[in-house]
């Protein structure tokens, strides 16, 4: 078990390191921040020392020898924007998203499970059909529409909620719900499909045999079984809210980790997009570590 | 009248499918009593478990529809109850075991809670519950209950988990037991055990026993009573041992001749000359697991070697390595004089076409997206110097009707056949080759006994017409008898006795061969009993 998650762990080390070259040499690519961050009519000597002062003058090669000493000393640089410490910046942002992910992903995954296994019960029925319509329309609409339709509708139509920000409660509803939509129309499509595989097994006809009432027959003995490849999936969209649900972030203003690294990225503030690749890059380590380990704890075959 | 136990009356049941209505069972009728053992008896497809689903209330409806009959428990009709008053009959009063336990038990809960599930769902306290099933598990002989109730499914062999679901199908005390081929997929020894195991908590406990079966011997063994099926209709009931030694009805005859190891036992053959085949002190390895621990064989052109054991004797493993399927760790193989294993891999490649294989499930080893000519020429695209191109349909053609098809079946793909049918595919793609040596493994063991006796006239058959030698594995010796020249028993790696039919078969020296044939179940009932006798001598004398 320890040696499984060593040796995971070694491999995604190696994966990062690579990973953090890669974006350390092609985010220069995009040019040189000065000229975002000073006026238009800053003096030559302004510009130069704004250039001294981050470092930009030297060669690609000693930033980053630079900054590698800097990691290696568990300094993640300095935000050009805000000056201050970009890691400090990020796990700010990171807070924010990582709420969002863990709200939205477990209402997702309740009613997900719930709406699917019934679906799965009595396939063809008018629940199913009416489930899997849902989850179809779900799972294929935009979400920077629906969360476009959404502000127009409860927000300037209604008065009802928030457009953007993060103030109440209310304000969380528009972002989650949007987020909801798509990954719960999936994983309920992959809840009733593995549902309907279990439900036809050997060790469900026993069930019936030994005269088990049918809500046991569902949630105790098929769905254990069947969340199996649930929990890929289901890990699969956390991943994707935890990477930064960019375009929903964007569009009501949350100050989560993908509209900080959009952000970031079009004002080439360097030392913060590193340290939301790293966070994001061990988030999404540890969250598939979390999912090997609930197969293991699922399944009593797996073993590591 | 008095009330049966359980009794169904003009039972008729239909499914409607996409193909159209297949009517599974009609007119069924068959009553059982407090203390008995009723078997039905019929080969796939003949409806034998329509009935008793019909009675578990285990028939998806729709698809399956009732159409007519009754089912009567105690006196009252079970089809007029209601889904909650058949709900509490099922593993209550009436209980069932399946052929498959490892696919019948749950893989992710222990077996302790899944006995005790039994008990709790028909309204036990849970820590009663518990105790029992501790109890019960050391009552049908699983080693250590108490480690045992904490582990899983597939921590268990075989005869084990069917052991276990017989201590679940009992929690409740049930009054009637119903067992589905509960024997099919256990080892001979192992069948014999769990057989006795049943008979013996039948004694105890006085309930009743349906026993659904296609295997004449664990009728002769167990049942009362018999009934007969074919075709979703009941041929033939009757007293176990009068429908064997009378049987009424020419469906009955026809499966009661089709039963393995009645026939002539061949002659000796003259083993002088050159081996086709011989194999020295292979070795194979599977991880830790020691599969071959130096076995030797010699197959002779024209002869036909089995090779029996139990399950995990390593029998298999041997038929692949011989033919470098899977690459034993040491030893050699000889053919015609030449060592297979020192071979440069073209001199092998032209050599594989001397050797072929036809295994145990037809349904996974023909591709299910070629069509049958397509599965047969291969051979010939393969191996171009066997035939041209424009001699392959005729050919096809031909190896069809030698295996008992038709020539217009080439154009078809392997699921528009019977398992038989599959079989004989398998068997002709394998002579595309023009092979000396055919390794079957388990080739026969999936088929009905009516169409396992006609593969192996056929197999037979071919032998005498190409001069093929062939080696045989099988668990089941009575087929063996009928078909092979020499025998070699293996165990746990090994081979323990070695000899032609006769003396294995009449004078077998080994107590494990003994008991593998006491194990073995005769179709006549009153050999069988006599068998017993001896088994239970036997036992006696060598501690399990």
């Amino acid at each position: 078990m320890g040696k499984f998650i060593g040796k995971r762990a070694l491999a995604s080390g190696i994966s990062l390191v690579g990973l953090v070259i890669l974006v350390f040499f092609l985010s220069r690519l995009t040019g040189d921040p000065t000229d975002l961050y000073l006026p238009l009519d800053a003096s030559v000597e302004a510009r130069e020392q704004f250039r001294e002062m981050h470092g930009f003058n030297d060669p690609l090669i000693v930033q980053f020898g630079r900054y590698v000493s800097d990691l290696a000393q568990g300094n993640f640089g300095e935000s050009i924007r805000q000056a201050r410490p970009a890691m400090e910046v990020v796990l700010q942002a990171f807070g924010w998203t990582l709420q969002l992910a863990v709200i939205t992903m477990s209402l997702v995954t309740v009613a997900a499970i719930i709406v699917g296994s019934l679906a799965a019960f009595n396939v063809g029925g008018v629940f199913d059909r009416i489930a899997t319509f849902f989850s179809l329309v779900g799972a294929s609409a935009p979400d920077f529409w629906i969360a476009i339709v959404g502000i127009v509708l409860f927000a300037v139509h209604w008065h009802v909620l928030p457009t953007s920000g993060t103030g109440t409660v209310w304000h969380w509803v528009l972002p989650v719900a949007v987020l909801f939509i798509r990954p719960f129309g999936l994983i309920l499509q992959v809840v009733r499909g593995s549902m309907i595989t279990v439900l036809s097994s050997a060790y469900i006809k026993t069930a019936r045999a030994k005269g088990v009432r049918t809500r046991p027959i569902i949630f105790v003995h098929a769905l254990r079984n069947a969340m199996l490849p649930v929990i890929t999936v289901i890990g699969d969209q956390a991943a994707a809210i935890l990477n930064g649900a960019v375009v929903v972030e964007t569009i009501f203003g949350f100050p989560g980790i993908g509209k900080l690294m959009i952000d970031s990225i079009l004002l080439r503030d360097f030392p913060v997009v590193l340290a939301a690749i790293m966070v994001s890059a061990l988030a999404i380590f540890l969250m598939n570590l979390l999912i090997d380990l609930a197969y293991a704890m699922l399944d009593p075959r797996i073993r590591y | 009248m008095t009330d049966h136990l359980l009794e169904v009356r003009d039972l008729s049941v239909e499914f409607h499918t996409a193909a159209g209505t297949v009517r599974a069972v009609q007119n069924v009728s068959w009553h059982l009593d407090r203390g008995e053992t009723l078997a039905i008896l019929g080969e796939s497809g003949s409806g034998k478990s329509v009935s008793a689903l019909a009675v578990m209330n285990l028939i998806d409806m729709p698809p399956g529809r009732i159409t007519s009959g009754t089912i009567l428990l105690n006196g009252r009709d079970m089809l007029t109850m209601t889904p909650e008053e058949r709900r509490q009959i099922n593993g209550a009063t009436i209980a069932m075991i399946f052929q498959d336990p490892l696919a019948h038990l749950n893989p992710v809960y222990t077996v302790g809670w899944q006995i005790a599930e039994m008990m709790t769902t028909h309204g036990q306290p849970g820590d009663r519950a518990r105790a029992r099933a501790l109890e019960l598990l050391g009552r049908v002989g699983i080693p250590d209950p108490d480690a045992a109730m904490k582990k899983y499914p597939h921590e268990f062999s075989g005869g084990q988990r069917q052991r276990l679901m017989i201590a679940m199908a009992l929690a409740c005390k049930p009054d009637i037991l119903i067992a589905d081929e509960p024997t099919t997929a256990l080892d001979v020894t192992v069948q014999a055990q769990v057989l006795a195991l049943l008979e013996e908590l039948q004694q105890e406990t006085g309930m009743g026993l349906l026993l659904i079966t296609h295997d004449l011997g664990v009728v002769a063994e167990i049942a009362d009573r018999v009934v007969v099926m074919n075709a979703g209709e009941i041929v033939e009931t009757g007293n176990a041992a009068e429908v064997y030694h009378n049987p009424q009805h020419p469906y009955t005859r026809k499966l009661i001749d089709a039963a393995p190891g009645k026939g002539q036992m061949p002659k000796e053959r003259d083993r002088s000359g050159q081996p086709l085949l011989q194999a020295q002190k292979l070795q194979k390895h599977y991880g830790a697991f020691h599969a071959l621990k130096g076995v030797d064989l010699t197959i002779m052109p024209g002869e036909t070697v089995a090779v029996v054991g139990e399950s995990g004797s390593g029998k298999s493993t041997l038929a692949r390595a011989i033919l470098r399927l899977d690459d034993p760790d040491g030893g050699r193989i000889l053919y015609k004089g030449s060592d297979l294993m020192a071979m440069p891999p073209r001199d092998l490649f032209r050599l594989r076409r001397d050797l072929q294989m036809v295994f145990q499930d037809p349904t996974q080893s023909l591709n299910p997206r070629m069509t049958v000519f397509k599965l047969i020429s291969e051979a010939w695209e393969i191996h171009p110097d066997i035939l041209p191109k424009a001699q392959w349909k005729d050919r096809v053609a031909e190896l069809l009707v030698k295996v008992g098809l038709t020539p217009e079946m080439a154009k078809r793909y392997p699921h528009q056949f019977s398992g038989g049918q599959r079989q004989r595919i398998a068997i002709a793609r394998a002579l595309a080759m023009e092979p000396k040596l055919i390794v079957c493994d388990e080739a026969v063991s999936a088929l009905d006994v009516s169409i396992q006796a006609q593969v192996i006239q056929l197999l037979d058959g071919l032998r005498r017409e190409f001069g093929l030698s062939y080696l045989f594995i099988a668990h089941d010796l009575p087929v063996v008898r009928d078909f092979a020249d020499r025998v070699i028993v293996m165990k746990s790696g090994r081979i323990v006795e070695e000899g032609t039919v006769r003396q294995i078969f009449e004078d077998p020296v080994q107590p494990y061969t003994r008991a593998l044939l006491a194990a073995s179940l005769d179709p006549d009932p009153q050999v069988q009993a006599a068998r017993r006798h001896a088994r239970e001598e036997l036992e006696q004398r060598i501690p399990a």
